[in-house]
């Protein structure tokens, strides 16, 4: 019963501390571009896969959806000795994580399900330097966590840019500015960005596009039927009066 | 079928009324010619009900009841299952769909009086399936073990905990455990895959044995019994099958297109239908920024925070429910159906409806101050719909029902 109390009260200023959440840039993901989910792939198991299982994927997933040979799988993004039918584990275990995190990374297979697409692009392209984080780093839409910038290399550094406006007790983060470029440019990297999300939105739900495919056609012989059932109706009520 | 000549037939129909049955219920059911829209909600429950059971059962095959493999055996479902996103998708649609369908058969009733006298006994049958279905269906949402199975069903639990004296111990006994847990996993599988469904079952079947028994209402709220042919025919019926199987049909296909919609192209629904935070597996540990009931429980639940007891606020849910039993007795015009109503039932009625679809809409918003005080008024708008129904309903100017029903 407390706990329900508690609940209770909790709603207020849940619901405060959600309504305050950063503005979502668009992620404008286009699903079946197969380039597109090669790419994500490509850097989802070189930057993501180290630390974040994905373990409800399995590998030969990917060469049907992703148009890959299975070999392109194995060499490219498999870690080698893997099984092709095997899911997308991670080697890290949960202490170490624990260790060196503070928590365990979650499991990607449906986070794009449970964040929402816009929310994985902003937040990937959102990390600023913050010293008195352990990682150096903090985030605009998810502020204090602890993962580090994983793609600093691609995207550069970001720092802060505060703006104090009249009326405001503290100082509002207004944007983010790149100190020190990274391998990419912005533009590129927001099209990696784009890549990697598309691909975890893939990984949500790797039925989709077949789902998509098939309701079609469900719908199509459903208005067909329609016509018949409507007809057949039409000719046995001819006799009520 | 009711050529004796048929051997086989001769020979079932001599240990079996198999065309006894199809005749009593089908052929030689005789049902108004007027039904209209309204009355398609019926045949679509009974649908949504055998596709939820066969659903069902394909789910079970590889649902795991374990509190540490019932997420991931879900996605197991959803993605190395040979059509498991599909038969996954269409139970979780279908028990949303269920509920729309159910509501306005429900609303079928309040307009055209079908709870009324003699059918006192088909509506309590149907609000006991109704019953049967929260449960059914608050307890099927516990299974995928997402933040939001795990901390609804906490929130519901403890509501039980309210009641003074063995309010926590009856908690802990449908828990079985101090928290939700593996145990009540386990339960909650149980009920919802057996224990429920065969009362559910029973019941639809009680229901309809009510229905043909006393006959179908109709929209004119007229007993079409009173007129019949020389054969003892109700002169305003038509035989069920074929009239109405070829109708219902139509009515089928409709609600498939609807249904294959939601299924094929927003089998999330924006949320409503799977909620963003069941992609997430229940954790003890983190409770989820805004525990929200789906959306066929908010405007119960919008009855319960409105009052601002804990005890009260239970009270006031397990009326608003229980109040809808006595409806049949509540009504007391001289007619049955909205067509002959005077206005005070039609304003009632048109309140009642913005009523509850704003109970919904607030049972899904945050507890401020200022929709708390909303949803108070709609709580004594909902309770005054019926409490005050005997004497609206008494008072009201009526129109003189026709004799036999009207057509065309």
């Amino acid at each position: 019963m407390r706990l329900l109390a508690c609940l209770l009260l909790c709603f207020p200023l849940v619901s405060l501390a959600a309504g305050g959440g950063a503005h979502l840039d668009r992620a404008n993901i286009v699903p079946d571009d197969r380039q597109s989910l090669q790419r994500g792939a490509r850097l989802f198991a070189n930057y993501c896969l180290s630390c974040h299982s994905a373990s409800y994927m399995r590998y030969n997933r990917l060469s049907e959806s992703l148009g890959l040979t299975e070999a392109q799988i194995v060499e490219n993004l498999m870690p080698a000795g893997g099984k092709i039918g095997s899911v997308m584990k991670v080697a890290m275990s949960a202490e170490d994580a624990r260790e060196w995190f503070g928590t365990v990374p979650p499991d990607l297979s449906v986070i794009s399900r449970s964040r929402g697409v816009d929310w994985l692009y902003t937040y990937l392209r959102s990390f600023y330097v913050d010293e008195s984080r352990a990682m150096g780093v903090n985030n605009v839409v998810f502020p204090d966590v602890g993962m580090p910038n994983v793609l600093w290399d691609l995207q550069g550094t970001q720092k802060a840019i505060y703006a104090k406006h009249d009326g405001d007790h503290g100082e509002v983060l207004e944007g983010l500015e790149i100190t020190e470029p990274g391998q990419l440019t912005p533009r590129e990297f927001d099209r990696a960005i784009r890549d990697l999300v598309n691909f975890l939105a893939f990984m949500g739900e790797p039925a989709k596009q077949e789902r998509i495919s098939l309701g079609i056609k469900v719908l199509l012989f459903l208005f067909f039927f329609l016509l018949v059932a409507y007809f057949l109706k039409k000719e046995y009520w001819k006799d009520v009066h | 079928m009711s050529n004796n000549s048929n051997g086989l037939l001769a020979w079932i129909d001599a240990r079996f009324p198999l065309t006894k049955l199809w005749n009593e219920h089908l052929a030689q059911y005789y049902a108004p010619k007027n039904f209209n829209f309204w009355y398609y909600f019926g045949s679509l429950a009974l649908l949504i009900l055998v596709l939820q059971i066969v659903t069902g059962i394909w789910l079970t095959m590889n649902y795991k009841p374990d509190a540490e493999l019932a997420f991931a055996s879900v996605e197991y479902i959803m993605r190395d299952v040979n059509w498991g996103w599909l038969i996954r998708y269409m139970h979780s649609t279908g028990a949303s769909a269920f509920f729309i369908v159910i509501y306005l058969h429900m609303f079928r009733g309040l307009l055209y009086g079908s709870h009324r006298k003699p059918r006192e006994l088909i509506w309590i049958f149907g609000m006991l399936i109704y019953v049967c279905l929260m449960a059914e269906a608050f307890m099927g949402y516990l299974l995928p073990w997402g933040q939001m199975s795990y901390w609804g069903a906490q929130v519901i639990i403890s509501l039980f905990g309210a009641i003074p004296g063995i309010g926590d111990t009856l908690a802990l006994w449908i828990r079985g455990d101090y928290v939700i847990s593996d145990v009540t996993l386990n339960r909650f599988f149980a009920f919802h895959v057996i224990a429920v469904p065969i009362i559910l079952l029973a019941l639809v079947v009680m229901h309809i044995m009510a229905l043909h028994e006393v006959g179908s209402n109709n929209p004119d709220g007229v007993e079409i019994k009173k007129h019949k042919d020389e054969n003892g025919v109700p002169l305003d019926g038509i035989p069920f099958h074929p009239y109405y199987t070829v109708k219902d049909i139509v009515g089928v296909v409709v609600f498939l297109i609807f249904f294959s919609i939601v299924i094929f192209f927003m089998p999330e629904m924006g949320g409503w239908f799977l909620e963003k935070d069941n992609f997430i597996p229940a954790d003890p540990l983190k409770t989820p920024e805004h525990i929200v009931p789906l959306w066929y429980f908010t405007p119960f639940y919008a009855i319960l925070r409105a009052i601002p007891d804990k005890l009260g606020g239970v009270i006031a849910m397990g009326a608003a429910i229980v109040v809808l039993f006595f409806l049949p007795w509540l009504d007391r015009s001289p007619v049955k159906s909205i067509r002959y109503k005077g206005i005070l039932y039609k304003i009632a009625l048109a309140i009642f409806v913005v009523t509850f679809i704003a109970l919904g809409y607030l049972g899904t918003q945050p507890a401020t101050p200022v929709l708390t005080s909303f949803a108070q008024v709609f709580t004594f708008l909902y309770f005054a719909f019926f409490l005050f129904m005997p004497i609206y309903t008494r008072i009201d100017r009526t129109k003189p029902e026709p004799e036999r029903v009207t057509w065309k």
